[in-house]
């Protein structure tokens, strides 16, 4: 899993905003600033992990990528291709290489459909197998993911949220993908579970080389299972570099102070740490202020953080930030 | 941070819960007992379904009933059983001598109430304070959990709130009458984790203050690593373990309680371990276990464990498990 098998996907100063509508004939009064002009690759093979607070764009992000949303402006090339530019019938032929995971288990699996249906949906519609050889795919599917292939004629609501995610997971499987968007996968099952998904994913990453945009709050485990780390913040990257760098040397103070908040599981390590407490709440995506997103709660901020966006610079080889202080 | 004379402030025996549904009868809470000290922050741990919640809503009868049923305990707080009492007793010793925050602050405000109407109400029901003298209560507690212009914000709705700011609410609403024991019920779960940090320094700088003990839910073994006491781990409606909370880290016992601190990933891991997952599902609780509740999905099992369940078995002074393993009789 190295770097530099080169480029599978590459964002280009990606922009989803949403309209913002408001009276009796819906007439536009503003936007809600989703995603606003992010940049990043994602090499073969590798685990890019996407991580930020809630409201900050990165499941926006993981949706525009799959064309799930139409983007507002912006380059999403994908083996070559820029897909936001792309006529539906030449999409639906890119579709089986780039999949998604959901993070609700529950919402994500049509509770009229049997597992066996759910999964073989994907491989009818695109016509890749029929009668008992999709059968047979199906089983396949299904014990790759842990399950059984008896469960096939079951409904959603006979399994528990982890054994439905791994239902999400053989969907995702199905056509042979080799991009998955994990939208956060884990967030919704409990401790237990989640490392039995998470180990999932990575032995079918080793398995068939897929390459993953994990998307997550949980930055304990974008660290566990990232090779690189992109940090979102109001709709902007403020930091991209591997995990190691982001995670030991964190060059942006939003991304110091995120790490400094998490909850460690070891007492003695708690008991000394010095945790930079952010002020105040995000600030709206339909109003972003001026200048920096992060300076209304970086303790740090000076005249110029609130007058000018800060530039996109590589501060360190691979190591990417947008703030004026870092050196 | 334990106080020094540690006199218990709650006491609580054997106490049992079920809810009896349509699908048959849910054994959410199968014997629990434990006690709360003098200024302790009290850490209870487990997974969705394990009864660490209905635990303590059991104690203070906020579970409907039916039906929900507290088929057997005792929860004595001064001298008093709080199961036995009735609805009107136990309704003056909520929000009075015990506060409590719920974990979904979007729910648990009245959303056609002004917050400060609603920080006022068991400041004028329990201390019997007159309109003005509730009104100035509530203006300090809005600056004591660091809402700015406490006094405008008052008149304000739970809408015109942001989540964290509505947690800081509810902290000011179960703090209003000054409570002995505070119950937080995973109160920063539905939180991010910067608005998570302030609200867990906002508590803990409140208990360094006011000197409350504090029962502490939750299913983040991180959270609890940083600001407990003494850890009760939960599983199937038992306690499984119970220890001082760097004692239960640094030595874990029950396998349970191994399998869930192997199964996180941490901040300062080095690189790539692979997790160390658990095995199955939790139970389901439809019947009483008759064996030990973890058996199915334990590592370690053998023939004694599935044919009885294992009681907590103190190991040390202050820390007690209930696995097979580890009693020696």
């Amino acid at each position: 899993m190295t770097n530099n098998d080169g480029v599978l996907l590459k964002v280009e100063n990606l922009k989803k905003y949403f309209p913002i509508m408001r009276g009796l004939i819906r007439r536009k009064v503003g936007d809600i600033k989703a995603v606003d002009g992010i940049s990043f690759d994602v090499y073969k093979g590798e685990t890019l992990g996407l991580v930020g607070e809630s409201g900050c764009g990165k499941s926006t992000t993981g949706r525009v990528i799959l064309q799930l949303y139409p983007v507002t402006s912006g380059k999403i090339i994908f083996k070559g291709k820029d897909l936001a530019k792309l006529d539906s019938e030449a999409l639906r032929k890119l579709r089986p290489m780039m999949q998604m995971i959901f993070q609700d288990p529950h919402a994500s699996l049509n509770p009229r459909m049997t597992v066996g249906s759910i999964i073989s949906e994907p491989i009818i519609e695109h016509g890749v197998l029929r009668g008992r050889k999709l059968q047979k795919r199906v089983e396949e599917l299904l014990e790759l993911v842990g399950l059984s292939p008896t469960h096939a004629s079951r409904y959603p609501h006979e399994f528990s949220g982890g054994q439905r995610q791994r239902i999400g997971i053989a969907r995702a499987l199905a056509l042979n993908p080799e991009f998955i968007v994990c939208d956060e996968p884990i967030a919704a099952l409990d401790v237990s579970i989640q490392a039995q998904v998470v180990n999932l994913l990575e032995d079918l990453q080793a398995e068939f080389g897929l390459t993953y945009l994990f998307i997550s709050h949980d930055l304990s485990m974008i660290r566990h299972i990232s090779q690189r780390v992109a940090v979102m913040y109001l709709g902007r990257i403020v930091e991209l570099g591997s995990r190691k760098n982001v995670y030991e040397d964190p060059l942006h103070p939003y991304t110091q102070a995120l790490l400094s908040a998490v909850p460690t599981p070891d007492p003695v390590i708690e008991e000394m740490r010095n945790r930079i407490i952010l002020k105040g709440d995000v600030p709206s995506p339909a109003n972003p202020p001026p200048g920096c997103p992060f300076h209304t709660r970086c303790p740090l901020a000076v005249d110029l953080c609130r007058q000018e966006v800060p530039a996109w610079r590589e501060l360190r080889p691979r190591h990417w930030v947008a703030c004026h202080l870092a050196e | 941070m334990l106080a020094k004379n540690g006199a218990n402030v709650l006491e609580v025996h054997n106490l049992k819960t079920r809810f009896h549904t349509h699908d048959g009868t849910i054994h959410a809470v199968n014997g629990v007992s434990f006690e709360l000290k003098e200024g302790e922050l009290l850490g209870i741990v487990g997974e969705s379904g394990c009864g660490k919640s209905v635990t303590v809503m059991s104690l203070l009868k906020l579970i409907p009933i039916p039906p929900g049923e507290i088929v057997d305990g005792r929860a004595t707080f001064h001298g008093r059983d709080l199961i036995a009492m009735s609805a009107n007793e136990i309704r003056h010793v909520r929000g009075h001598q015990i506060g409590f925050i719920f974990q979904d602050p979007m729910t648990s405000l009245n959303p056609v109430m002004t917050i400060g109407q609603q920080i006022m109400e068991p400041i004028r029901a329990h201390l019997g304070k007159s309109r003005d003298e509730a009104r100035d209560d509530a203006i300090r507690l809005l600056r004591m959990i660091g809402i700015p212009m406490a006094e405008a914000r008052l008149d304000d709705y739970p809408h015109q709130f942001s989540g964290g700011m509505r947690q800081r609410v509810m902290i000011a609403i179960a703090l209003s009458c000054i409570p002995q024991v505070l119950i937080a019920d995973e109160p920063t779960t539905a939180l991010d984790v910067t608005i998570q940090a302030q609200i867990i320094d906002l508590i803990k700088q409140l208990r360094r203050e006011l000197g409350m003990s504090i029962i502490w839910i939750t299913h983040d073994l991180g959270i609890v690593a940083g600001i407990a006491d003494r850890v009760i781990v939960m599983y199937g409606g038992y306690i499984v373990e119970q220890a001082p909370v760097k004692e239960l880290y640094a030595n874990p016992k029950h396998p349970y309680t191994q399998g869930l601190l192997g199964s996180l990933p941490r901040l300062e891991e080095r690189m790539a371990e692979r997790l160390t997952n658990i095995k199955g599902q939790p139970p389901n609780l439809f019947s009483e276990p008759t064996s030990c509740p973890f058996a199915p999905r334990c590592p370690y099992v053998f023939e004694r464990c599935l044919e009885e369940n294992p009681a907590l078995w103190p190991i040390s002074s202050n820390h007690k498990v209930a696995c097979w393993l580890e009693i020696k009789e």
